[in-house]
């Protein structure tokens, strides 16, 4: 049998692996993400959503309904990685990969798509949420399938990065809780950078995050505040880093071996 | 054909313990092969480098002729293990344990699925398949671990101290496993602080103390060893050459000190009986230190401190 089948096989096994457990606890995985963003959805779209009346051309939940969407794919593909990868390495297990002939390029692309499958499931489950409370159309559908695999993909290995540095359960929420959710809230979700002064829309574009939600938001309602060839361009770049920064803390066995 | 050759391995960890201090060591294909040492001499250093999941500091290491600086996945496609504690998933059913760690050596589903169930059979494990792995007793845990070793049918399998808190039968019917796993074919080689399991079991043995090898023989050449005691008799004129003694070998240190090998259940008296005839009186005597003695000595205390408390 040849290499490469063996290592797909290898590949094949962590992403059933990865995916089966995302299912098995549903509960932790699928049900806390669907009812935060059915309160997003009421609170802000529906009752406050009302009052605000419209932002950047679009009714208030039509505006935040994207950004949402987005947001449950980043820290979903995040979050799976990171308590997964961390998971195995505090249980061990994750010896079980060491050991064998699995390349490292195989393990790697095994627990990214197991964070990208979970990204991408909670991100459809949220939508069907908002469509709920507002029409949600695909304006443009190859944007849309671009943006949402390289967000995933981007979160899944900032979340392994995540995962080799943390020694103790707490390190893994303190990336999420202190960097990626504020950073989500400033990345435009429920307002347009439009509406912010000068230095602070300045700021603003740093954020990789407001690219990200833009484009989203562009491959559904047709509109962006940013220019959407540089936000490609821009997640393109931070995907790469991170692969290569993740390939090489797996390869050296950095946190892993001693 | 060696399965294994290790060549100047040697460990510092970051704390600066040196685990192994360039060790040499080669085992035979088809071999049952003992490291045997106390704990804290660097057995599970030396198997965590073997499997990889330790960084040596220096020295190379052949498995089947496959180098592991340059043929990391051939290498590694050769070795299963067995590590000296639990590592698997505790959340994990028994047998996706098994059939995963086969997808990770590129065996589909499909083709594992039969295999997992003939080791999980053979190790009694079967009417466990579909539980947690956490369910199982300590003694299941490490079968579970040794079917896990298996699946991917390695020329070589490595147990790291598999017999440790294990209750005499348990190990004996793992021991029986191992011998026919054996007699099949695959080369084994464990680690153990019990000299009785690798007298029992192994071919092969070499003592590890303090990160160095200090003794490889064939279990019997060093079961001979052991069971020999040397006497060092201080006489009170002085000789000129080395008297004849019937039945046993003496040595001169110089002239009037001998040095005489003698088998423990062998008396002494015959000796002296003999010696006093041809006229030479001993002053004293006194054993000499024996190195390998002294530390299964050392090895059997630790062994005591063992089961009164943890394990290192
Ligand atoms: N991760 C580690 N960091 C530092 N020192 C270690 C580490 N692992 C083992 N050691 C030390 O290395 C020596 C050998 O340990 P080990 O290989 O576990 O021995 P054994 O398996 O024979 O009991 C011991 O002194 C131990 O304390
Ligand atoms: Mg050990």
């Amino acid at each position: 049998m040849s290499r490469r089948r063996q290592n797909m096989v290898g590949l094949y096994t962590i992403v059933h692996k990865e995916l089966t457990r995302v299912l098995r606890i549903w509960i932790q995985t699928l049900v806390p993400p669907a009812i935060t963003m059915s309160l997003y959805f009421v609170i802000f779209g529906q009752l406050i959503g009302r009052r605000v009346g419209e932002m950047g051309g679009l009714d208030f939940m039509a505006w935040i309904a994207p950004g949402l969407i987005i947001m449950a794919v980043i820290q979903n593909s995040y979050g799976n990685v990171v308590s997964s990868f961390f998971g195995a390495k505090f249980g061990r297990h994750i010896e079980e990969m060491m050991v064998s002939p699995l390349p490292t390029s195989m393990i790697l692309a095994g627990y990214v798509i197991g964070g990208m499958g979970r990204g991408l499931l909670v991100g459809l489950l949220v939508a069907l949420i908002a469509s709920l409370f507002v029409p949600l159309q695909v304006a443009n559908p190859l944007v849309m399938a671009a943006v949402v695999l390289l967000t995933s993909a981007t979160f899944s290995l900032a979340g392994l990065i995540n995962a080799v540095f943390a020694k103790k359960f707490d390190d893994i929420s303190i990336i999420p809780t202190f960097i990626l959710t504020p950073l989500t809230y400033l990345g435009g979700v429920f307002y347009t950078v439009e509406l912010l002064p000068g230095p602070w829309r300045e700021l603003s574009l740093f954020n990789p995050i407001l690219y990200m939600v833009n484009l989203f938001r562009y491959s559904i309602f047709g509109v962006s505040d940013v220019r959407l060839d540089i936000a490609f361009v821009i997640i393109l770049a931070m995907l790469i880093v991170l692969y290569i920064l993740a390939f090489y803390l797996l390869k050296r066995g950095i946190g892993l071996r001693a | 054909m060696k399965a294994l050759s290790i060549r100047q391995l040697s460990k510092r960890y970051p704390n600066g313990v040196e685990a192994l201090k360039g060790i040499d060591l080669d085992v035979e294909e088809g071999d049952f092969f003992a490291l045997l040492g106390p704990n804290g001499a660097g057995k599970t250093t030396a198997i965590g480098i073997l499997t990889s999941l330790v960084n040596k500091t220096g020295g190379q290491i052949e498995v089947f002729g496959h180098n592991m600086d340059r043929e990391l996945e051939a290498a590694k496609a050769c070795i299963g293990v067995v590590p000296q504690e639990v590592n698997f998933n505790q959340f994990e059913k028994v047998c996706d344990i098994v059939v995963n760690q086969a997808g990770y050596y590129g065996i589909s589903r499909r083709q594992a699925l039969p295999r997992a169930e003939r080791y999980l059979k053979q190790l009694d494990l079967w009417e466990k398949r579909d539980s947690p792995s956490r369910n199982l007793s300590g003694g299941m845990k490490r079968r579970l671990m040794i079917a896990r070793a298996l699946v991917h049918e390695p020329r070589l399998l490595i147990l790291d101290e598999p017999t440790a808190g294990v209750d005499i039968e348990i190990r004996r019917s793992m021991w029986e496993f191992l011998r026919e796993i054996n007699a099949q074919g695959t080369t084994i080689i464990l680690t153990t602080h019990y000299l009785e399991e690798a007298e029992n079991l192994c071919r092969n043995i070499a003592i590890i103390d303090h990160g160095q090898i200090i003794e490889k023989a064939s279990t019997r050449r060093l079961l001979d060893k052991l069971s020999t005691e040397t006497f060092i008799l201080n006489l009170q004129t002085a000789l000129r050459e080395v008297p004849e003694v019937d039945g046993y070998q003496l040595n001169m240190v110089d002239e009037t000190c001998i040095e005489v090998e003698i088998h423990r259940d062998r008396s002494i008296n015959a000796l002296f009986q003999q010696l006093s005839d041809a006229g030479i009186q001993v002053a004293s005597m006194r054993n000499k230190v024996n190195r390998l003695e002294e530390l299964f000595v050392r090895m059997v205390h630790g062994g005591r401190n063992d089961r009164a408390g943890g394990e290192s």
